[in-house]
């Protein structure tokens, strides 16, 4: 297998984008990565997307976006696994590159949500839970992650604090990130007087619904030596699923697609999680970032809200945890979100991230899950 | 066109048809194609009772297209006393008053339907074990 | 011997008050309460109707039947409110309590008569050998105009009862109809709401045909009043089953079991059938029970039971009815019930 390295990286200001087509910021995102990386280059692209289909009634993005960039003849194709999607479409990028396939793989995340109503749009969220079992009757993603919050605070005693300081911090790192879709900081206060969205859940535990695209160019490190970027080493991948329905989990307070891969990406890397110096996290909904932190092993389980309220997850804690903002402030368009991940590791590992950057960083991880953690992907990222 | 998605469910749906693998007695709802558990695909279908407990729960206050005029509805995780723990509305209560652990029974009900012309949607649901 | 092996019930638990009711329309509610002695009725909830009704009144009546559902070989749901114009009910109760494929299925339709019609198909249909068991479901969500005198009545609920020949708890001693055409009540096809021909609804229709059921079924049998321990009739208000029980000399302690309208309203097709099944919740083996339905258009059926010693067996089985009409009520304001009963402009 070749060694991978990521040279180029490309994000767009993330929002409602009323003016602009998936077409249009997909190939923004794919353009301004190109320009990072100082190439044009481009053997493979793979893209992160949950739902043309219901979200803009487009199917087939792998024909579309490399029309629309101008580049109609590169073999393109579209990854799904939920909100995963991005980190997928990253990890099979750099199967094409680590296989000698291709030499320079895109990944481009893309999802455009803003083009159907809420309902629809929490509809077509819906679609990445159990359709028979789980949406059939009801059920939404805030309304799923509503039942493990419950859950985490009967066993566990987590409190309606801890879970606001989780957001509390990402809106923070989030007000210094110039491309999150709510660069501004929340108090306490405010998310306690947010709508209940889903008890416990409150509008503000929740990530929101966003327009966004982001791309990383990933090629062999020895191509990446010729470019000008400081190349960043992808030293480990791992990849698991869970099964889709929450109720058939034993324990639905146990993360296990997330554990798994983790512990691939670690063993694959040499390394463990005391190696990690900060985490981009997949906090769909405050309560995820608790758990995942557990599932990590960065904490013991039960103790993920207790760390985020004691400042281990902040900007000067002794874990980092989402210094972009997480989804929760930098938006969530779901697709993207696996992508942009690895775009803000980059970010932090060349020193580039200007007000949140954090000190004294050599290895980041990212984590990025579909549904109600059914599939999850990590990536672990290195100085060279 | 929801119909054949709907009806192919019917017997999970509106009676609570589950499988029991015939080599280690786990059960499974729905049924999957091999045993969790042991991996056998020896199965026998078994008609759940229908009585169980809240595992979790929450409230439902923004609902996906087709449920708005339900909200606030209880949703939750109904372990069953045989076991497996099924995902299903609680109905016929003040959803704000529920507990986990509390006992619960099946009813059939409406689940929605398909616009103002289409199919109508059923199956099964939870409602506090009352008595009633 | 043909008769009854399992019967049961189901009633929505939400309620309205006549009061409720009436202020929202500034209507005299003493009128309605004294006058038809009506005080509240049943609210179905946005996820019943009359299939979901009938289902859970169906799985009562099997547990105290306690057979194989599968040997339920005929299903017939009388409702006025069936969910489809065009598509069976009896397919969705068939299925939900196990009796596919191998079973006769109708839904019937007759004003609040309905129900009864079931039951009398269901008896002749086990009688003549044709099928072990059969299953007859009275059950509505009725709806009343806004504002109209029926709004303050019309109610929901089910009635269910499984047809056999062995382990009776009630046996069929005779039966006897009474049909005219007399237009007193009626809804036109893709109308929402029921018209009613108003004080013609009184003599020509109810009274003649219920006291011409009860007289023809009481000169067939060569038996009186005083012979019956309990009788139901039908309850489209408070009033008029008092009135005519009154008129044909039946008494109070004969009436009064099976009396629900006062606090569950008028479930047509339910009505007298869940009269008759709370009066099943209490009566003693070797009672004498005759019911008597009343449907618009117009007809009456009418029954008599004999109930056995099987009875004081099943009843606990399943919950009975004065548990539903009495316990764990919602109560809801007009503007709940107004959403719950669609009567609230939606965009689509």
């Amino acid at each position: 297998m070749r060694k991978l390295a990521i040279i180029g990286i490309g994000l767009i200001k993330w929002g409602e984008l009323w003016e602009k087509s998936i077409r249009q910021i997909a190939a923004e995102a794919i353009s301004k990565c190109l320009e990072d990386a100082g190439t044009d280059r481009i053997d493979a692209m793979t893209i992160g997307n949950m739902s043309g289909g219901l979200f803009n009634g487009q199917e087939h993005l792998s024909s579309l976006i490399p029309d629309h960039l101008g580049r109609k003849n590169i073999p393109a194709m579209r990854i799904e696994s939920a909100c995963a999607s991005g980190g997928m479409a990253v990890r099979t990028a750099c199967l094409e590159v680590a296989s000698g396939f291709s030499d320079y793989a895109i990944a481009v995340g893309v999802e455009k949500m803003t083009d159907i109503s809420g309902n629809e749009a929490t509809y077509a969220l819906a679609t990445a839970a159990d359709q028979d079992y789980e949406a059939f009757h009801g059920v939404t993603f805030p309304g799923l992650y509503a039942m493990m919050a419950k859950a985490h605070m009967d066993r566990y005693g987590t409190t309606r604090d801890q879970l606001s300081s989780v957001v509390i911090k990402n809106h923070y790192n989030g007000s210094l990130n110039p491309n999150a879709q709510f660069p501004f900081k929340i108090t306490s206060d405010q998310v306690l007087k947010s709508p209940m969205v889903s008890d416990p859940l409150r509008l503000l535990d929740c990530s929101p619904i966003t327009d966004g695209a982001a791309a990383v160019l990933i090629t062999t490190l020895e191509e990446a030596k010729k470019l000008k970027k400081q190349p960043v080493f992808i030293s480990g991948i791992g990849h698991a699923s869970d099964s889709i329905a929450l109720s058939s989990r034993k324990d639905i307070l146990k993360l296990e697609a997330v554990e798994l891969s983790t512990d691939k990406a670690l063993k694959m890397a040499g390394k463990s999680i005391r190696d990690i110096d900060f985490a981009e996290v997949h906090d769909c909904f405050s309560i995820a970032e608790i758990m995942i932190l557990e599932a990590l092993g960065v904490v013991a389980p039960g103790e993920g809200g207790k760390a985020s309220s004691d400042g281990l997850t902040g900007l000067n804690g002794n874990f980092p945890v989402n210094p972009s903002g997480g989804l929760k402030s930098k938006g969530h368009p779901v697709g993207a979100t696996g992508v942009a991940q690895i775009c803000e590791a980059v970010t932090q590992l060349r020193g580039e991230a200007g007000e949140r950057q954090l000190k004294n960083i050599r290895t980041g991880l990212t984590q990025n899950m579909g549904g109600s953690a059914g599939s999850s992907v990590v990536h672990i990222l290195e100085v060279i | 066109m929801q119909v054949p998605r709907y009806w192919r469910e019917i017997p999970k749906r509106y009676r609570l048809e589950a499988a029991q693998c015939k080599k280690c007695l786990n059960i499974s709802f729905p049924e999957k194609f091999s045993c969790p558990e042991c991996g056998s695909r020896d199965f026998k279908t078994i008609k759940l009772s229908g009585k169980g407990k809240i595992s979790t729960h929450t409230i439902i206050r923004i609902a996906p297209e087709g449920f708005n005029d339900q909200v606030p509805y209880g949703m939750g995780i109904i372990e069953m006393d045989e076991g497996p723990r099924i995902m299903a509305q609680i109905t016929d209560c003040d959803p704000e008053k529920l507990k986990t652990g509390d006992r619960m029974i099946y009813q059939f009900r409406r689940i929605r339907e398909d616009g103002s012309t289409g199919v109508i949607m059923y199956a099964y649901k939870f409602v506090p074990d009352v008595g009633i | 011997m043909t008769g009854i092996v399992g019967y049961g019930t189901k009633i929505p638990r939400y309620r309205i008050k006549v009061e409720e009711i009436a202020k929202v329309w500034g209507a005299d509610a003493p009128t309605y309460k004294r006058g038809l002695n009506l005080n509240e009725k049943s609210v179905p909830a946005p996820d019943e109707d009359c299939a979901t009704l009938s289902v859970n009144a169906a799985l009562n009546a099997l547990k105290r039947a306690e057979i194989d559902p599968a040997d339920i070989g005929a299903v017939y749901v009388g409702s006025e409110s069936h969910p489809y114009a065009v598509k069976p009910t009896g397919t969705i109760v068939s299925e939900a309590i196990g009796a596919c494929p191998y079973v006769h299925t109708a839904d019937l339709e007759f004003a609040c008569k309905a129900g009864t019609e079931g039951m009398f198909i269901a008896l002749n249909l086990v009688e003549s050998g044709a099928v072990p068991y059969a299953l007859a479901i009275g059950a509505d969500t009725s709806q009343g105009a806004p504002g109209d005198a029926l709004e303050y009545s019309a109610a929901a609920g089910a009635a269910a009862f499984i047809m056999g020949k062995d382990n009776l708890i009630a046996e069929l001693k005779d039966t006897h109809c009474f049909m005219t055409d007399t237009p007193d009540f009626w809804r036109r096809e893709y109308k929402h709401y029921p018209e009613h021909g108003g004080r013609f609804t009184g003599a020509p229709a109810y009274f003649k045909h219920v006291t011409g059921a009860v007289d023809a079924i009481l000169g067939k049998t060569n038996m009186k009043p005083d012979d019956f321990k309990y009788v139901i009739f039908h309850q489209p208000n408070g009033k008029f089953p008092v009135l005519v029980a009154k008129k044909l000399g039946f008494t109070e302690q004969q009436y009064l079991p099976g009396l629900l309208s006062p606090t569950l309203g008028n479930t047509y097709s339910g009505s007298s059938p869940m009269g008759f099944a709370a009066t099943l919740d209490i009566a003693k083996p070797g009672d004498l029970i005759l019911l008597i339905s009343y449907g618009s258009g117009a007809g009456s059926d009418a029954f008599i039971f004999e109930t056995t010693e099987k009875i004081d067996e099943v009843r606990n089985r399943a919950p009975k009815l004065r548990t539903q009409l009495d316990e764990h009520k919602i109560y809801i304001e007009y503007g709940t019930y107004a959403k719950f009963r669609k009567k609230i402009l939606l965009p689509n």
